[in-house]
């Protein structure tokens, strides 16, 4: 069975400007109705790789490709795909359903054609009674819903969504990210949003990169991202995982290589409590102890040196204080060995 | 409202969306379109002017002929160190200085209040009565203050009634800034000069003063000094870039001011005026060139030195 | 800065009053002297009043001939300044490129020079070039410094707009033009009227530059100016001086407005 054409394909992408390489060898591919999260700090590469797709910017150098077609020197105007941006540069002269038609008003498309089918698109967004209205009475939640309406009334075949929540406050930001799904399931569209917050790129996407330094470290499901990180920056940029040096992985293990291990896999043993089976066991000192709600973040320094960061629930029976000597233990499993040195 | 593909999805493809392709690709291409209308104006028409003014200065004209030899030559520059020309010079640029200072210090008070006392309503009223006369006719304002000055006009009137007249009197009697009359005398003169050039003082002493912080002011009197100290210490220097920048103005335009100088002034001449007439009725094109190159020098000296006080954040 | 605790000592007050009045007491002298009967001198106070100046000056032909001259030659130099002082703004709103500090100091040139050195090397030019005076040499001189106003209200507005409104409407199918048409130039249109008011009121009023490129012809403020040196009757420059103080003041209050409200709605996403 032959793979179905990429939405979206990467082969060696790079953007130089003079020295500065924003965007350094990329390879992707990006299957059709599926929403995948660019995540990474700022200057990742990770915007301008969203710009790449949506034809703002050309390449340096590589080969880019939208279901299939080749896109060097395509136009934005002439590429199937649409933007939500990071501040929803909705045209303020306009009202908010002339806003949303305006990609059907510049193909051409009749009047009442177009605010039927701009209207509909309102409705989508939970905005119907907004038409008549103008971007500066709105609030950031409605802005967004408007650009998101206007992006999509044209019906591309990728949407792209450039750090769409980070305006907005928490409350919000979760309820946009149950809709932002619920949409693009509905839809069926390539949706592929940019983002620096992890918690929301785990939680959305079907599947993730990770950016770094216009490179991408890994791609994968959430889970894998999350669990089994590949290298060193993965690890500490998504989820809060220990890393563990060679020099003791090879003591534990009897490899030498580095690993990963996640906080809430270490247990505090009490006084006189066994270790569960093919568990390892640590002894150490107790640097801090924060509490944080519904876990305990432990810091603790082993014999060897090595500092863990333990994620304990709240109400576990064992409950040191600073300095305390304690004894943890990790399955053998949750160690995850990484690409790095 | 489901994802099917739109039955009109491709817009029409004329040739403007086509040479829009283009000018996308080509972003060297787009930039020189927009620039080249307006450098080429301004190229060939203003910038080929001062070149042709300076060219002009390093002519001579024959004295017997009256013809213009064009010829590079110093001859004319010469000319203008003559004792008769220099003494023109420096007349302008001590009027231009009179008038600066002058301008500084009547404009300080309105900037001061508008920047630190007006708020709301009152601001905006202030900006627009300062603006106001700014921008109504240069010609109506000069014509207004000959009405004023003349010697039985509204000044003359008044003073008349205040009893003061013997002193109007005393006052056009010493010599150099008097006159017959105040609209034929060097007090008129900057007195009109004065009026033109103030909204250029104070609007960027406005905006300099406007430019300190409140936080400031209270700490000064935090840490012990009186409000004169203040003033002098940390207001007083916070707004000088604003007075450097509004006497740029000024003095700008009083050195290159002929009219009113023609209207309300003494007999005795000012560069722009000598620039006048020797261009016109004396045919003497050369030496009017050379003489207008002195304010732009000295206008280029003033500038690199403001430059270098931190005027040009003040504009 | 604000003193908010203590209020305006009085001499600052009324130094700043007398400042203001200093500013305005002329222009009402000049209204008040269109109604005087005396028509030899500036006497004041003056001796009676009477409006019968006001239908003097419409019977005079050379005033029309005037006003007719200062309105066309305003007109086009505020057409060519409109066109070519924002395709400056364009351009020079931009991303950097070589070359762009000198040519935005050749943008400000004409005004920061004194008129008279605009004038003389005009006529430099023409002398050089000999090329006779005629209505288009003084067009030439006023499109110049009007190119300079125009530029200076579009590229504050360019400025203030997000590029991402561009990005947004290209993304949505709209090609440059498109682009320029329907989204640019709504966002920049009030700074080009306010641009092009301001233009036409500084050509109309302007006098320096317009001596030295004129010839034989006489704009309105050449009309004002040799009334001046040699009057005729006197309150008919007077009614010639309030009528233009009514058509400079208008368009620049109205330009003033226009940028005002220009920046209270604009307001793009966030």
């Amino acid at each position: 069975m032959t793979a179905p054409i990429p939405a979206v394909r990467f082969r060696g992408v790079a953007r130089h400007y003079g020295s500065v390489r924003a965007v350094d060898g990329v390879d992707l591919d990006i299957a059709p109705g599926e929403f995948f999260a660019m995540l990474g700090p700022s200057g990742s590469g990770k915007t301008t790789c969203l710009r790449l797709i949506a034809g703002f910017d050309q390449p340096t150098a590589g080969h880019i490709e939208i279901f299939g077609e080749a896109v060097e020197g395509v136009p934005a105007y002439r590429r199937p795909v649409n933007t939500v941006f990071q501040d929803y540069a909705l045209f303020p002269h306009m009202s908010v359903l002339e806003n949303v038609c305006y990609g059907l008003m510049v193909r051409g498309l009749a009047r009442n054609k177009r605010e039927t089918l701009g209207r509909d698109a309102l409705d989508m967004v939970k905005l119907a009674g907004m038409a008549g209205r103008k971007p500066g009475e709105l609030s950031g939640g409605q802005r967004q819903r408007v650009a998101l309406a206007r992006a999509l009334v044209v019906r591309p075949k990728v949407l792209l969504l450039d750090e769409p929540l980070g305006a907005l406050d928490l409350k919000l930001r979760e309820e946009m990210q149950s809709e932002l799904k619920q949409l693009q399931r509905a839809l069926g569209l390539s949706f592929v949003f940019v983002t620096h917050d992890q918690g929301e790129a785990l939680s959305m996407a079907d599947r993730v990169a990770v950016f770094c330094d216009g490179r991408i470290m890994q791609v994968g499901l959430p889970e894998d991202i999350y669990a089994r990180p590949s290298t060193r920056f993965v690890a500490s940029f998504v989820g809060s995982s220990n890393v563990i040096e060679a020099a003791a992985v090879a003591k534990w293990l009897g490899k030498a290589r580095v690993a990963s291990l996640k906080a809430e896999k270490i247990s505090l043993l009490g006084k006189n409590e066994a270790a569960p089976d093919a568990a390892i066991v640590v002894e150490g000192a107790v640097a801090q102890s924060l509490y944080q709600g519904p876990v305990k973040r432990i810091e603790l320094v082993l014999d060897d040196g090595t500092r863990l960061v333990a994620a304990v629930p709240s109400d576990a029976t064992a409950c040191p204080e600073q300095g305390a000597r304690v004894r943890a233990s990790f399955p053998r499993t949750a160690l995850h060995l990484m690409e790095d040195a | 409202m489901t994802a099917e593909p739109l039955s009109i999805s491709e817009p029409r493809d004329g040739w403007l969306r086509r040479a829009s392709d283009v000018l996308m690709r080509r972003q060297g291409l787009y930039l020189l379109l927009l620039l080249v209308p307006p450098l080429l104006w301004l190229g060939i028409v203003y910038l080929g002017s001062l070149f042709a003014l300076l060219a002009e200065s390093f002519f001579a004209i024959d004295e017997f002929s009256g013809v213009i030899v064009r010829e590079p030559t110093l001859k004319t520059y010469g000319d203008l160190l003559q004792p008769a020309n220099l003494d023109i010079i420096i007349r302008t640029v001590s009027v231009a200085a009179i008038v600066t200072v002058l301008a500084a210090l009547l404009a300080f008070p309105i900037a001061y209040y508008a920047a630190r006392y007006a708020r709301g309503r009152t601001k905006a009223l202030f900006y627009l009565a300062v603006m106001m006369p700014l921008w109504s006719s240069y010609l109506v304002k000069v014509y207004a203050w000959k009405l004023l000055l003349a010697k039985e006009g509204a000044i003359g009137w008044f003073m008349e009634r205040l009893g003061a007249a013997p002193l109007l009197d005393a006052f056009l009697a010493i010599p150099t800034i008097g006159g017959p009359s105040l609209s034929v005398s060097y007090a008129g003169m900057v007195l009109v000069f004065l009026y033109l050039w103030l909204p250029f003082m104070v609007l960027p002493i406005q905006a300099a003063l406007e430019r300190v912080p409140a936080s400031l002011i209270e700490a000064s009197g935090d840490l012990g000094a009186t409000p004169g100290q203040t003033f002098r210490s940390v207001i007083l220097p916070l707004a000088f870039p604003g007075v450097i920048a509004g006497s740029i103005f000024t003095f700008s335009l009083t050195l290159g001011d002929y009219i009113v100088p023609q209207i309300v002034g003494p007999s005795s001449l000012i560069l722009g005026q000598v620039v006048y007439a020797q261009q016109g009725l004396a045919g003497n094109m050369p030496l009017a060139a050379a003489f207008s190159v002195v304010p732009v020098v000295i206008m280029a000296v003033f500038l690199t030195a403001a430059k270098r006080m931190g005027a040009f954040d003040a504009l | 800065m604000r003193s908010d605790l203590t209020k305006a000592p009085m001499g600052l007050k009324m130094a700043a009053g007398a400042g203001l009045l200093f500013m305005h007491i002329p222009l009402a002298f000049i209204v008040l002297y269109a109604f005087t009967t005396e028509e030899k001198s500036y006497q004041f106070p003056p001796p009676g009043l009477t409006t019968r100046w006001f239908a003097v000056a419409w019977e005079r032909q050379d005033i029309w001939n005037a006003v007719g001259l200062s309105l066309q030659v305003a007109a086009i130099a505020t057409a060519i300044a409109l066109i070519l002082g924002t395709l400056a703004a364009a351009a020079l709103s931009r991303a950097n490129f070589f070359g762009r500090e000198a040519i935005s100091l050749l943008l400000v040139l004409p005004i920061a020079l004194p008129g008279i050195i605009t004038g003389i090397s005009l006529r430099a030019a023409f002398h050089l070039g000999e090329i006779p005076y005629s209505f288009w040499t003084i067009v030439l001189g006023h499109a110049t410094f009007c190119i300079v106003v125009v530029y200076n209200n579009a590229i504050a507005r360019f400025r203030r707009l997000s590029p991402s409104l561009v990005e947004a409407s290209m993304d949505l199918g709209a090609d440059a033009f498109q682009t320029f048409r329907y989204v640019v130039l709504p966002q920049i249109g009030t700074a080009l009227l306010a641009g092009g008011m301001l233009a036409f009121a500084l050509s109309f009023d302007e006098v320096i530059v317009t001596t030295f490129t004129a010839g034989q012809q006489q704009t309105l403020p050449i009309w004002m100016l040799s009334e001046l040196v040699r009057p005729r009757q006197r309150p008919v420059t007077n009614v010639v001086a309030v009528l233009v103080i009514a058509v400079t003041i208008l368009p620049i209050l109205a330009a003033y407005y226009l940028t005002r409200e220009g920046e209270a709605t604009s307001g793009s996403g966030k």
